[in-house]
């Protein structure tokens, strides 16, 4: 079965009890037990719900592993992994990675005895130099935010397995649907589900998927115990937005594709920043892990001055955090999804005042190229 | 300032007076749209802040005569960001008969930060006293203890710790601030499985915290938005709805817990009964004189192992099945269930053996329950 058939057919489309076509929202904190000796296969909400269970299942077969959990939002999913590790552990991480995962690496985590560096990950040879004795993972986005910086998955997985680390990607950006970083040797993919996955903007999520059984046992642990676990009513909105995966993506990934060819035409932008672009830094090793160049992308406006009024006067994108929703939204990293970072920190991994992120949504592609012309050119 | 219960029917009854909607509204959204660059509705991503989980958060802040409240995905979201609030090397006196998955998380996750505990009996004032050490940085203690509902003399615990720089942590579950306010007796942090009394309908996993200091309000923050284990907006209107009937619902559960623990207490088959509205229940006059009620935990004693599973499996209206505080009436076995994970050898020494039962008392008719439990019995 094909990908599109799959995100509707995957075990979970019938209700076995009732023949409903859709998963039943089990709004409910515990279970009745019928034996002392053998409890029933649930017994309370925060250690298992059936429909909590069913979005796990379905996100475990779509990203190709063998074991889902759903979290409170990705930031729970990341802090609820990072947990794996132990007080003198070290972390290679790609240095402009999500300001909320930098802020609990650098002031949380930190705190806890487990240190990280920050290195341009883009270039293998870099994380291999970062490497040391007590280096016990590798966190990867790819394509990174805002950037859309490529970072060559297996080559990575390699170096990682060379050395013993476990290998966390966050593939937030991508979906299963165009990149699987399991398949190309990663140990855990992570997801704010928040974005593509429930692609609504509505639901707050995150998302864990691993492969090695042993690996899967450790993680669920960590859910069952720390509990930041996502709610059912919640799960059954994400199961249902899953539904549309592709053709959101396949509608936005074009989307993307005809604004990027307009701003690449536009004297008021300065670069514009796609993987799909074949000037793209990295272009062919996404093109080789990846099916699609995705729907997100940055550019560098001329001034600050005239990125203000893009922000503020745009009226199809609407300016907030996030991305991956059904609408486009237009951010601003250096004051939003990066504002956690220092500012020096931000400047040198090219965040600037006049950097611009656009999630585009699903609207006709000539509707939005018509706003932005109007802002940039009017 | 109206009754505590009067303030709990009204919560969120005023907030939308837009269309004078008398419940609040779900907002079943991520993200919120920015007036303009550098301006904010108060609101951007709801992981930061949800207007529907505000309303809960502000309303359990002033049930419980704090300054700040947070909602989490479970109660143990909640104790873990607590426990996040401290470093290494500290050391925490906790009550020992706690709940399992509260020494879960300290001995299996956070010793491994090195976090020390030690476990007393916290309803002797003298017991946590001789436990202090240098190093102690923290006190969590349960106010009723689970399941034996020894009391602890939170205003004097308080005092112990304010002397010292201790924060003083109340798992206050099984009271709720219908029946005490930790803060008022001096305590500084409240926290709640708001699964349980709160939300009251055995229908949602929720955790929540109160704080009274400002400070200490902005670090809690500070943790629940950067690891993100938050309550989604249904389930916070779920516990926000649950939170409106806390009064009649405890009032109801306390009158039959009673009536059922006088009628155990001299049940031939029944060696020992632990509630503290009985006069020979250690607590008894420290509850009568600083809560407004016994709560409504029944522990129980029988006289031979062969009758716990006769009292599990065979009663009709009671429920076997793990959780509490809810409408229905439901009964655990603690040594196998809910204190699964303490040592054995601990649980021994605390009384939770193989012929001790929880009782969870619900709202129905007591002659019906008792009926059922008499029933058992045979």
């Amino acid at each position: 079965m094909k990908f599109g058939t799959r995100i509707i057919h995957n075990g979970h489309e019938v209700d076995p009890h009732t023949k409903a076509l859709g998963v039943p929202i089990h709004q409910v904190s515990t279970f009745h037990q019928d034996s002392v000796d053998h409890f029933g296969k649930y017994d309370y909400a925060r250690s298992g719900n059936p429909t909590r269970e069913a979005l796990e299942e379905t996100i475990a077969q779509l990203e190709n592993g063998t074991r889902g959990f759903a979290f409170a939002s990705g930031m729970a999913a990341i802090s609820s992994v990072l947990l794996l590790f132990s007080p003198g552990d070290h972390l290679v991480v790609c240095e402009d990675v999500y300001g909320g995962t930098y802020r609990v690496l650098t002031s949380l985590f930190s705190r806890l005895g487990i240190t990280a560096s920050f290195v341009d990950t883009t270039d293998l040879a870099e994380i291999r130099k970062a490497i040391r004795p007590n280096t016990r993972g590798l966190y990867l986005e790819t394509p990174s935010n805002p950037l859309l910086k490529i970072t060559d998955l297996a080559g990575a997985a390699g170096i990682a397995r060379e050395h013993n680390l476990l290998t966390m990607v966050d593939n937030t950006f991508m979906t299963p649907y165009l990149q699987r970083p399991l398949d190309l040797g990663c140990d855990i993919v992570l997801h704010s589900g928040t974005k593509f996955l429930n692609g609504h903007s509505d639901v707050i999520c995150g998302f864990a998927v691993v492969r090695d059984p042993a690996l899967a046992a450790r993680i669920g642990f960590v859910q069952n115990s720390f509990g930041a676990i996502l709610g059912p009513q919640d799960s059954w909105l994400v199961l249902r937005g899953l539904k549309t995966l592709k053709v959101r993506m396949d509608e936005s990934q074009r989307g993307a594709r005809a604004v990027v060819d307009w701003l690449c035409r536009q004297e008021s932008i300065d670069q514009v920043f796609y993987p799909g672009l074949e000037t793209h830094p990295g272009f062919s090793v996404h093109r080789a892990q990846a099916a699609g160049p995705g729907a997100v992308l940055s550019f560098t406006v001329s001034t600050v001055e005239l990125t203000r009024r893009l922000l503020e006067e745009l009226t199809l994108a609407a300016f907030a955090v996030s991305l991956g929703g059904v609408e486009s939204i237009i951010s601003y990293p250096a004051r939003m999804s990066h504002a956690a970072m220092p500012r020096e920190e931000r400047e040198v991994r090219g965040i600037t005042d006049t950097l611009v992120r656009l999630s585009v949504g699903l609207e006709d592609p000539e509707d939005l190229i018509a706003d932005l012309d109007r802002v940039l050119n009017g | 300032m109206v009754k505590l219960s009067t303030q709990a029917v009204q919560l969120g009854l005023n907030w939308d007076g837009r269309t004078g909607a008398v419940t609040v509204p779900i907002y079943q959204t991520a993200t919120f749209k920015h007036p303009g660059l550098g301006q904010s509705t108060g609101y951007d991503y709801s992981r930061s802040g949800n207007p529907t989980r505000k309303v809960l958060e502000d309303g359990i802040a002033a049930l419980d005569g704090g300054v700040r409240g947070f909602a989490y995905s479970s109660g143990m979201a909640a104790i873990t960001n607590l426990l996040l609030l401290f470093s290494k090397g500290d050391h925490l006196i906790v009550t020992e008969d706690l709940y399992g998955g509260t020494y879960r998380l300290f001995e299996q996750i956070f010793r491994q930060y090195d976090l020390s505990f030690t476990y007393v009996d916290t309803s002797v004032l003298s017991e946590v006293e001789n436990a202090i050490r240098p190093e102690t940085k923290g006190l969590f203690v349960e106010s009723l203890t689970n399941p034996l509902l020894k009391a602890a003399d939170v205003r004097g615990l308080s005092e112990l710790c304010a002397a010292r720089d201790i924060l003083c942590i109340v798992d206050n579950t099984f009271l709720t601030p219908y029946l005490q306010r930790p803060l008022d007796l001096g305590a500084d942090i409240t926290i709640y499985s708001a699964t349980k009394y709160l939300a009251g309908h055995n229908d949602t996993v929720s955790g929540l915290v109160v704080v009274k200091d400002p400070d200490l309000a902005e670090k809690v923050y500070f943790l629940q938005n950067s690891v993100g284990a938050v309550l989604g907006p249904q389930d916070s209107w779920l516990v926000i709805r649950g939170m409106k009937t806390l009064g009649i619902r405890l009032d109801r559960q306390q009158e039959n817990a009673q009536k059922i623990a006088e009628w155990l207490a001299v049940h031939p088959k029944v060696r020992q009964v632990y509630y503290p509205g009985l006069p020979g229940h250690p607590g008894h006059a420290l509850l009568a004189e600083t809560a407004r009620g016994f709560g409504a935990m029944v522990s129980f004693e029988v006289i031979d192992p062969l009758l716990v599973e006769r009292l599990l499996l065979k009663t009709e209206i009671i429920s076997f099945a793990e959780s509490l505080g809810g409408v229905e009436t439901l009964i655990t076995f603690p040594e196998v269930q809910t204190h699964a994970d303490i040592l054995p050898e601990i649980r021994a020494r605390l009384g939770i053996n193989n012929l001790l039962l929880r009782l969870s008392v619900g709202i129905e008719d007591v002659d019906d329950l008792i009926g059922d439990l008499a029933q058992a019995f045979e």
